[in-house]
């Protein structure tokens, strides 16, 4: 088993790069998401006008704010196959589990690079200040993980359902809900600074959240891909 | 036949020594009484949709159309159950707390898990193709249902809750007469949402079957 996992790991590699290539060309996905994260970022920074928002709402802003663009940018690896029909191709080309890991670290890959855009932008625009930075860093990283892991598979299922539009919203939501709430609270106590021992449960959640979410999407990745 | 009117007896009996059998609870008073109704309701909640997971894997090991409709039914029937469980919890709430709803991690997580299976008929919904429909739906209940224990388990372990507790929480204060009264209800529960579960069932076979005839 393990021989194996590490040779899916191996193939996905290629349909990252060949992911990334594509994107690349066009900065479709990026450009969306960037563009969903700042103009809603800035709507909301205009509109509190300066004044210092609390540590509770600021932690639920920038999870809505990661969401929102996360569901605006993250279907579109899969979506973009359908379309173009490079569907069949990859699926001679490669194994699911490698198309999956390929797309994981694809959506990964995007998430945190909007991250690293977006959240200083929010704190420099928020004026916020974070008490514990090493922690604030690790909870906004694996909630991104998170995010891209259930994002993943379900975007494959919503471009096997015809990629209605809003279709991925309403069904990531309440999945990630569980992941959203230990992200919001545990951003909260980074921010406001909080002894390290508060964070463990909302870390182990994510830690754990994030596990289940990526074997289950593993396992499951085959029956969405192949019909 | 014969079982429907045991059950239909049980239920009744069970009702009435709900409010003249059983004792006021210690500490809860006449509102411990509505526990009878409102636990078992959730523990059917979660024993359907375990169910439904449980078919739905079945089926995307082998396929059987028969098993997308059970996984169907099962997720029906556990929506109903958490509904009511969640409005006996909002009555319990308002009549304990002060209010119906105020967004315990209980109630959160019981709100969440309603919006997750709402989501899973609409994803049935949004498909028109019967086999990619019950496919796709099969592997979101499945991962539906992982969240499940996260919801009812974890969150509200993590963050402070006023629900009471019990499960995995050392020995509980319970009346004997209650215990036993509620046991009898969890029985009837069961017994309730096997029946359900059997006359869905036939009316999805039948519809199932008028459709073959149809298109044929």
């Amino acid at each position: 088993m393990p021989t194996r996992l590490s040779a899916w790991l191996k193939a996905g590699i290629p349909v990252l790069q060949k992911d990334l290539r594509v994107e690349f060309r066009t900065r479709y996905a990026y450009s969306a998401l960037v563009m969903f994260a700042v103009t809603t970022l800035v709507t909301v920074s205009f509109s509190i006008g300066g004044a210092t928002l609390e540590v509770d709402i600021a932690a639920s802003l920038l999870w809505i704010i990661l969401f929102f663009s996360a569901m605006a940018g993250l279907s579109r690896s899969f979506v973009q196959e359908e379309e173009a029909g490079t569907v069949v191709a990859l699926k001679l080309a490669a194994d699911p589990e490698p198309v999956y890991f390929g797309k994981l670290f694809f959506n990964v890959v995007l998430l945190f690079s909007l991250a690293a855009l977006v959240v200083p932008l929010f704190l420099v625009l928020l004026n916020l200040t974070v008490a514990m930075p090493l922690y604030f860093l690790l909870v906004v990283a694996m909630g991104c993980l998170g995010l891209a892991g259930v994002t993943t598979i379900l975007a494959a299922i919503v471009s096997k359902a015809g990629a209605k539009g809003s279709l991925l919203t309403v069904l990531a939501f309440p999945v990630l809900l569980p992941l959203l709430i230990g992200a919001i609270n545990a951003t909260r106590s980074a921010l406001a600074g909080v002894p390290a021992a508060y964070l463990r449960p909302d870390l182990n959640l994510l830690f754990f959240y994030n596990g289940i979410a990526v074997i289950a999407s593993l396992l499951l990745f085959e029956y969405v891909w192949n019909e | 036949m014969i079982w429907q009117v045991v059950l239909g007896l049980w239920m009744a009996a069970v009702v009435i020594a709900s409010f003249l059998y059983v004792p006021p609870a210690v500490g809860l008073g006449e509102l411990g009484r509505i526990i009878i109704y409102h636990v078992p309701a959730a523990w059917i909640a979660v024993l359907a949709y375990l169910m439904a997971m449980v078919n739905s894997i079945t089926y995307l090991r082998n396929g059987d159309v028969r098993l997308d409709r059970q996984a169907k039914i099962n997720n029906e029937l556990g929506t109903v159950f958490c509904i009511l469980a969640t409005i006996t919890g909002a009555i319990w709430s308002k009549a304990s707390w002060g209010m119906y709803w105020n967004w315990d991690p209980r109630q959160t997580s019981i709100a969440v898990l309603l919006l997750i299976y709402a989501a899973y008929f609409v994803l049935r919904g949004a498909i028109s193709d019967t086999d990619r429909r019950a496919r796709l739906a099969a592997v979101y209940s499945v991962l539906a249902f992982i969240t499940v224990p996260f919801l009812v388990f974890i969150v509200p372990r993590v963050y402070a809750s006023l629900h009471p507790d019990y499960i995995g929480r050392g020995k509980m204060q319970i009346d004997g007469r209650m215990l036993r009264v509620f046991l009898a209800s969890l029985a009837g529960f069961t017994g309730l949402y096997a029946w359900l579960y059997r006359i869905q069932a036939r009316l999805e076979t039948l519809l199932y079957r008028m459709q073959i005839k149809r298109e044929a």
